[in-house]
C-alpha cells in the first residue's frame, strides 16, 4: 500500500506530497497523520503540495479536514506552496479553506510554525510555569 | 448556362479589359497611397486569369462550385491584405465591381443580337455580384479578427503586476472587470507572487470605474486564492462612489484589508514587511 512519508522535524512534521493525490491516498494520509502526532505529542503539520498539480473538491476537503483534526490534537497547520492553478481551482470550487493557514515556501511555513508554537510556549509560561518548563524541554 | 459565352470573351479580350478595368478602378478613387499601380495591375491580372480558368470549368453563375476555389481564395488574400491595409469596405468591394463596366462593354461588342448581350451581362452581373459580396464577407471577417487581437493585446497590455518593494506587489487595475479579464489578472498575480516570493500584493482599483457584484465577486476569488498561496492582499483606491455602491450591493468583504489610497495600503505593506520609513531632514533635527 502506497504512503505519503511524514518526515519529523523536532516538534513538527513535515509532508511533502510528490504524487498525485487519489482518494484512498488523502485517507491514507489522515489515519497516518493522526497517529503520528499522537505518538510524537507533535506541535505543528506542515504539509507541502508545491508538486500537487491536480485538485478536486474530495482533496480540498481532505485538506481542510486534515488542518481540523490536527487542530483537535494541539498542532497547528499550515499548507505551503500551493500552485496558482491550484488555488484558482479551489475558489472556483468554493473551497477557500478558512481554518488553514498558508505560507508560500517551507522556509516561510517553519518560521509561522515556530512563532505559534513560541506564543502558546508563552502564554503556557504565564499561566502555568511548571508546564511551560515541561514543554520548553520537549522542543 | 453552360452555353455562356464569358469565358470566351474573358479569354480573347483578356488584355483590353485589364487596361479598362485599371483605368477604371484608378478612376473610382485615388488608392494608390496604398496600393502601387503596378500592385494593383498584378492583382487585376491574376484576378482575370482565375475568373477565365473557373468560368470556362465551370458554371459562370455557380460560384460555390469546386471551379471557383482558386478565385475564392484569391479574394479572400485580397480583401483580407485590404482590410489590413485600412481599405473601407467599399473601397474593397469596388475591386469586383469595378469590373462590370469592363467586361459589360466587351460583351456589347462582341455579340451582335441585343438578346444574347442581356442574357450575357444577366450572367456577368450574377456571377460578379457574387463574387463582390464574397469579399465583403471575407473583409469583414479580418475586419473582426483584428478587433479579436487587439481586444486580446488589450488584456495583455492592461494588467501589469508591478513589485513596489521586496516582497511586495501592487495590481493597477485600469477599466472594466469582466469574466476573460479577471481571469488573467488573477492568473498573471498569482504567477508572479510565485516566482517573486512576495506575500503582500496591493490590489489597486482607482482605474476601474464601476464595481459590481460581479467584480467584487471576482476580487474577492483573487484575494482568496492569493491567501489559499500564503500571500496576503489589500485592496486599495476604494473611491467614494464604489465604497457606497459597495455597501448598498451587500458584498461582504469579509476581513480584507482595504484602503482609500495606494499610498495607506504602501505604508501597511511596509508596517507588515517590518520597514520603516524615515525622513531625513527629520533625523538631522534630532
Amino acid at each position: 500500500m502506497e504512503h505519503i512519508p511524514i518526515l519529523r522535524m523536532g516538534s513538527f512534521l513535515l509532508i511533502t506530497v510528490q504524487v498525485d493525490m487519489h482518494d484512498r491516498l488523502a485517507l491514507q494520509l489522515q489515519d497516518d497523520l493522526t497517529e503520528r502526532i499522537v505518538q510524537h505529542g507533535s506541535h505543528g503539520v506542515l504539509i507541502d503540495i508545491s508538486a500537487l498539480e491536480v485538485v478536486d473538491s474530495f482533496i480540498g476537503r481532505m485538506l481542510g479536514n486534515i488542518a481540523s483534526m490536527s487542530r483537535v490534537l494541539d498542532a497547528q497547520t499550515v499548507v505551503v506552496g500551493m500552485r496558482p492553478a491550484v488555488a484558482i481551482t479551489l475558489v472556483e470550487l468554493g473551497m477557500s479553506l478558512p481554518g488553514i493557514r498558508t505560507a508560500l515556501t517551507v522556509e516561510r511555513g517553519m518560521e509561522i510554525l515556530r512563532g505559534d508554537v513560541e506564543n502558546s510556549m508563552q502564554e503556557l509560561e504565564a499561566e502555568e510555569p511548571e508546564r511551560a518548563a515541561d514543554g520548553s524541554s520537549e522542543v | 448556362m453552360s452555353t455562356s459565352r464569358i469565358p470566351e470573351i474573358l479569354r480573347k479580350h483578356e488584355a483590353a479589359l485589364l487596361d479598362d478595368w485599371t483605368r477604371e478602378q484608378n478612376q473610382l478613387g485615388d488608392i494608390s497611397h496604398r496600393l502601387s499601380e503596378a500592385d494593383l495591375r498584378a492583382q487585376s491580372r491574376r484576378f482575370l486569369q482565375l475568373l477565365q480558368e473557373a468560368a470556362t470549368r465551370g458554371d459562370a453563375a455557380d460560384t460555390d462550385t469546386e471551379a471557383f476555389r482558386e478565385v475564392r481564395r484569391f479574394l479572400e488574400e485580397v480583401s483580407a491584405s485590404r482590410a489590413a491595409l485600412g481599405f473601407s469596405p467599399s473601397e474593397t468591394a469596388t475591386f469586383v465591381f469595378s469590373f462590370k463596366q469592363p467586361l459589360f462593354n466587351q460583351i456589347r461588342a462582341s455579340l451582335p443580337s441585343a438578346e444574347d448581350q442581356l442574357a450575357e451581362i444577366w450572367t456577368a452581373t450574377l456571377l460578379l455580384d457574387k463574387l463582390g459580396l464574397y469579399t465583403m464577407e471575407t473583409y469583414q471577417k479580418t475586419r473582426e479578427s483584428i478587433i479579436a487581437r487587439q481586444q486580446e493585446e488589450m488584456l495583455e497590455l492592461s494588467t501589469p503586476v508591478v513589485k513596489l518593494w521586496d516582497g511586495v506587489l501592487a495590481l493597477p487595475i485600469i477599466g472594466t472587470l469582466d469574466s476573460s479579464r479577471t481571469q488573467t489578472i488573477m492568473e498573471n498575480l498569482l504567477e508572479k507572487i510565485v516566482e517573486t516570493g512576495s506575500e503582500l500584493a496591493i490590489i489597486d482599483i482607482t482605474g476601474v470605474p464601476t464595481v459590481d457584484t460581479l467584480t467584487a465577486q471576482h476580487l474577492l476569488k483573487t484575494v482568496t486564492a492569493a491567501r489559499l498561496m500564503g500571500a496576503e492582499c489589500i485592496i486599495s483606491g476604494i473611491r467614494p462612489q464604489i465604497a457606497q455602491t459597495i455597501v448598498h450591493l451587500g458584498v461582504e468583504l469579509g476581513d480584507i484589508i482595504t484602503k482609500a489610497s495606494l499610498a495607506d495600503a504602501f505604508r501597511i505593506a511596509m508596517q507588515r514587511t517590518g520597514h520603516v520609513v524615515v525622513r531625513k531632514a527629520a533625523t538631522s533635527r534630532l
